[in-house]
């Protein structure tokens, strides 16, 4: 790395083509990422099959764009967030993730060294997930234009041969299982937003799973469903299996991992947990068969320490998704109308 | 959660159920139809489903969701005097978040956000006056609604706004009164209410005596209800107990928080602030006298119907609404024949289909029918 960025804040000149957007590229991109391929500073990264190829029969490719307000929240930051939530679109494919994009739209006035930090949890996360960051770009916009960073990943990954998930394949029988806490992120972002006087340590539950996914896999091979529960929460992952699958999901209320501060936030505002975000968590349909086993694969992992079943797969109502609630009555669980907002009284 | 948890226990619950079963085997009167109780509060029409309480109670029983969701009957020509203020340049527009969606003639406050309106949720009016100190050169203006819960802390953040001298805010006030609307739906010749279950914030604020009326000249008993489960079965229980006994009272089973004389504080500031309209449009009830209130004169400095132009134009419920008719208990939402169909929560025609808390909503979100889960789901459920 040989050339120094030395600006406190972003300016149009960064995304101008000239020199001021090499020193950023440079000194920020390339030398906090630090590979072979990035360093070319080639318009693509060439990637070799050879190494590929013996991984898998498959490649899976996913992107996804980022927006978070506030940037930084208790547990992550954009930066995180942008990583950890690509691996996890590649894995609950039952993909190896192995290469991310990073693009960058910046707004003008954005401080540098913000921008650092956020680097550095890329560089970071993308470290503990074994993926490797190999081409960017980065573009500036004018003040007002944009909302600080947004950040675009792409990935590619592998796909072992044999492994074959997808919403589809829910079947009567089938257990679903959780790995752990729910709406931990979306509350933890509630209380960044400093906008309500919450008092509460909650945390942002953003990590990566593919290797809670390779735990699984090993002790099934056969995962029938698996995806991770971001945005619209658990139940809008639940209903997406009930609707592709046409069969019905009956869940257990009593057996949801919902924390007491996480409870205790939706009830103050009438939000629901079940559609809360999430930002390291998946529900997986396993045959019921291999149950017992993925949920121990699952609990020996860090990612899947406190993995539950919550619910059952069957086969009426078709489409829809059911809740045994704990006081004793039932309800449905539909797809989120709109977005979740607070109630007045 | 201490004080909540106590609330939600499923043994009490299902006792509770087996006495409301027992009061209703030995009620020796004959009836051709299910007893009709109404829970006038959305809070409640909102527990009722979120815990499934629906399915758990005898067939013997129907719950009519009444007309305590502020939101959903806010008339149409209002949401509009809103998206009109919203739209003015200097505006800066606060709301609660449950109204942002609800669809005015052209547009909804949400839509006009995305259309370039600086329209801001808060949680709280407080809130909203805070914004104002911060933006002396904006005009702040909160879109006050709600019934006698919520009008209390708007009334006292006028005080507070004439107090710290700030200028530059102003209340669209749409709040309204419940007892106008209890008695409206007993005028109503259609009217199948067999018994109430009180709101409970509301009386927090109002106390227990301004319903007398209704066990008095109308001989219907009513129960003032938290919003716990347990709460509302045991009210439930309370008022068949009183059907049961041939009695027709007002009694308060949320004691815990419910004064019978109300809160003088929370009225007093009420009462220094407001002074009733002489009538008020409902969505899906039309106009109901002195249902709403205003600001006094002594504080039309910040009353923003005064301090802008605004449109105020009636807009009449669509026609095939029947929300009147569910209101009142004489259909269901499901009989409704837009339910579901032209009248979604994503698309509402129809004031209960507004917020999560109006009976259709309420009905689309948590299933029309949940004892009987396997009946075909309406076709628009996306």
């Amino acid at each position: 790395m040989s050339r120094r960025l030395k600006a406190a804040t972003i300016t149009l000149a960064h995304g101008s083509g000239g020199s001021a957007m090499r020193d950023l590229i440079e000194d920020v991109m390339v030398g906090s990422f630090d590979n072979t391929w990035l360093s070319q500073l080639e318009d693509q990264a060439r990637l070799d099959l050879k190494d590929i190829t013996p991984q898998g029969d498959r490649l899976a490719f996913t992107t996804d764009s980022y927006v978070v307000d506030p940037l930084v929240f208790p547990g992550g930051d954009i930066g995180t967030l942008a990583v950890n939530g690509t691996v996890n679109d590649l894995a609950v494919g039952g993909a190896r993730p192995l290469f991310l994009s990073c693009g960058l739209i910046l707004e003008e006035g954005l401080s540098v060294e913000l921008l650092r930090d956020i680097v550095a949890s890329m560089r970071a996360a993308a470290l503990d997930a074994g993926v490797t960051i190999v081409t960017g770009d980065t573009k500036v916009v004018p003040r007002g234009k944009g909302d600080k960073v947004f950040i675009n990943t792409a990935g590619i990954g592998v796909i072992p041969a044999g492994v074959n998930i997808s919403a589809a394949r829910a079947a009567p029988g089938d257990v679903v299982i959780v790995n752990g806490y729910l709406g931990d992120h979306g509350a933890a972002i509630l209380k960044a937003r400093g906008e309500l006087a919450l008092e509460t340590d909650i945390q942002s539950d953003c990590q990566a799973l593919h290797g809670l996914i390779e735990a699984m896999l090993a002790a099934c091979p056969d995962i029938h469903c698996l995806r991770d529960a971001t945005r619209g929460g658990v139940a809008t992952v639940l209903n997406e299996f009930a609707e592709s699958a046409a069969v019905g999901i009956r869940v257990d209320e009593q057996h949801l991992p919902i924390r007491g501060e996480v409870r205790g936030v939706c009830e103050i505002l009438g939000l629901d947990p079940l559609y809360l975000a999430n930002e390291g968590k998946l529900v997986a349909v396993i045959p019921p068969t291999h149950a017992e086993a993925v949920l121990q694969a699952m609990r020996e992992h860090p990612a899947g320490r406190d993995a539950v079943v919550i619910g059952e797969v069957v086969s009426a109502p078709a489409n829809r998704v059911v809740m045994q609630t704990q006081f004793g009555g039932e309800r449905i669980v539909d797809r989120l109308i709109g977005e979740q907002l607070p109630r007045i009284c | 959660m201490k004080y909540v948890d106590e609330f939600r226990d499923p043994d009490k619950a299902r006792r509770l159920i087996k006495d409301i079963e027992r009061l209703l085997a030995r009620n020796t009167t004959v009836r051709h139809r299910p007893l009709q109780l109404m829970e006038v509060c959305g809070g409640h029409t909102h527990a009722i489903f979120k815990f499934g309480l629906k399915n758990m109670l005898p067939d013997a029983i129907e719950l009519v969701h009444g007309p305590g969701c502020p939101v959903c009957v806010l008339p149409m020509g209002r949401v509009d005097d809103c998206v009109a203020i919203a739209e003015r340049p200097e505006v800066i527009f606060t709301t609660f978040g449950d109204a942002m969606r609800v669809p005015g003639s052209r547009k909804s406050l949400m839509q006009a956000k995305a259309d370039g309106a600086d329209v801001r949720m808060v949680y709280s009016p407080l809130d909203a006056l805070k914004i104002a100190r911060e933006n002396p050169d904006r005009e702040v203006v909160f879109f006050g609604l709600g019934f006698e819960t919520t009008m209390p802390s708007t009334a006292l953040t006028v005080l507070a706004a004439e107090q710290q001298g700030i200028n530059n805010f102003s209340l669209f006030c749409n709040h309204i009164t419940i007892i106008p609307t209890i008695k409206a739906i007993l005028d109503s010749p259609d009217m199948q209410i067999d018994g109430f279950l009180g709101p409970g914030h509301v009386s927090l604020v109002i106390g227990s005596q301004p319903y007398r009326f209704i066990a008095e000249q109308y001989h219907r008993p009513l129960v003032i209800a938290g919003f716990e489960p347990l709460d509302i079965l045991q009210s439930i229980w309370m008022v068949i107990k009183q059907l049961d006994e041939g009695r027709c009272e007002i009694e308060n089973q949320y004691r815990r928080l419910v004064p019978e004389d109300g809160n003088p504080q929370a009225l007093g500031a009420v009462n220094e602030v407001f002074e009733l309209r002489e009538f008020f449009e409902w969505r899906g009830l039309g106009s109901i006298d002195h249902s709403g209130v205003r600001l006094r004169d002594a504080y039309a400095a910040f009353d923003a119907e005064r301090k802008f132009a605004l449109p105020n134009v009636r807009i009449a419920d669509p026609k095939a609404c029947q929300c009147g008719e569910v209101l009142k208990g004489v259909i269901k939402p499901r009989e409704c024949k837009v339910f579901g169909t032209a009248c979604t929560p994503e698309t509402p025609l129809g004031a209960l289909m507004v917020s999560s808390e109006g009976a259709c909503a309420a009905y689309f979100q948590y299933g029309a029918k949940t004892r009987q889960v396997d009946e075909p789901a309406p076709e628009t459920v996306s």
